[in-house]
């Protein structure tokens, strides 16, 4: 009988407690919630979306010549024994112009470097190339984004490093700024 | 100061984000229904279930950006072609994984969402039984 009253303060206190544990597990979803919301990298404004093809072979295309006098580019191209760049521009894609001095910097260090023009008019690319600087062997004309779609990419500028016998091994989204020069110079020797 | 407030507001509006737009015509079959109606619904329930890569967020068959209008001229290239609406869509995930999908498939990962319900459902009448029969015993 004494214990009693013991027993009741122990259970209170007990129901007190459980009395705060509905509102820890809100507080637990609502920041959840919030830093996916506001600082999370998979939220919808900032993805950029992954090829999943990184570490296959280059998928089955071909493309015809984007300008008059450059071959166009099929994915037989691809697998010549030595490393390459495949760049995804456009001449009205306004990062492309600020990664053409990065192209052209990784072009005088000696890499080959194709490309396929996105939804660009020969006209177009030919002004492009004469004013932010030509860097490439061979322009496919991707006149339906068919080549785009087949490798996974999801916009331009991207640019995909191949390896001798034409599997992808790195791809890089959005405009090559100065500090990711290194970067791909590193995984095209890699790919050797 | 309102010349000021003029120009800011003229700044608003004259300056805008530049957008990169294709100045290629869109493609056959991007905005235009196929032949034969059957075809098109198929083509169009599959485009309803696409996400755009550019407006995410969007379905293939609502965005205006010029990747979506080429990724339903593709869907209805292929469509017309006869192949089956879910190996399209395999063909995308692929590529682009299955977040390019808005009805992903039952696997490894995504079980958890249907049976997690569930569960929760079963543990709530748990819980509800096991009151109500305190209460009984009490009255």
């Amino acid at each position: 009988m004494s214990d009693k009253p013991d027993m009741d303060a122990q259970t209170l206190a007990m129901k007190r407690f459980v009395l705060w544990v509905p509102l820890v597990i809100a507080a637990v979803f609502f920041g959840f919630f919030s830093y996916a919301l506001f600082f999370g990298n998979t939220s919808p404004q900032q993805r950029a979306i992954e090829s999943q093809l990184v570490g296959q072979p280059m998928p089955e295309f071909s493309l015809q010549p984007s300008l008059p006098g450059r071959p166009g580019l099929s994915s037989a191209d691809l697998a010549t024994g030595e490393p390459r760049l495949v760049n995804f521009f456009a001449s009205w894609c306004v990062p492309c112009i600020a990664e053409a001095p990065q192209l052209m910097q990784l072009r005088e260090a000696g890499v080959a470097i194709d490309a396929i023009a996105v939804r660009d008019r020969p006209e177009d690319v030919f002004a492009f190339l004469q004013r932010w600087g030509d860097p490439y062997e061979r322009i496919g004309a991707d006149t339906q984004s068919e080549a785009q779609l087949a490798l996974g990419s999801s916009g331009v500028p991207e640019t995909f490093v191949v390896d001798g016998d034409g599997v992808i091994v790195r791809q890089h989204i959005g405009d090559i700024r100065p500090e990711h020069v290194p970067e791909l110079l590193a995984a095209l020797e890699g790919a050797r | 100061m309102i010349r000021g407030l003029v120009l800011l507001f003229l700044a608003a509006f004259l300056t805008g984000p530049v957008h990169g737009q294709s100045r290629m015509a869109e493609a056959e079959w991007a905005n235009q229904q196929l032949p034969d109606p059957a075809d098109e619904a198929e083509a169009k329930a599959l485009m309803e279930s696409l996400r755009c890569l550019v407006c995410q967020g969007q379905s293939i068959a609502d965005s205006d950006a010029d990747m979506a209008s080429d990724m339903r001229a593709l869907v209805r290239r292929r469509i017309a072609a006869g192949e089956e609406p879910e190996d399209i869509r395999a063909w995308l995930v692929e590529r682009y994984g299955r977040w390019i999908t808005y009805d992903p498939p039952m696997d490894a990962v995504t079980w958890p969402l249907w049976l997690l319900p569930l569960l929760f459902v079963g543990f709530g009448v748990w819980l509800a039984r096991g009151r109500f029969r305190s209460r009984k015993r009490e009255s």
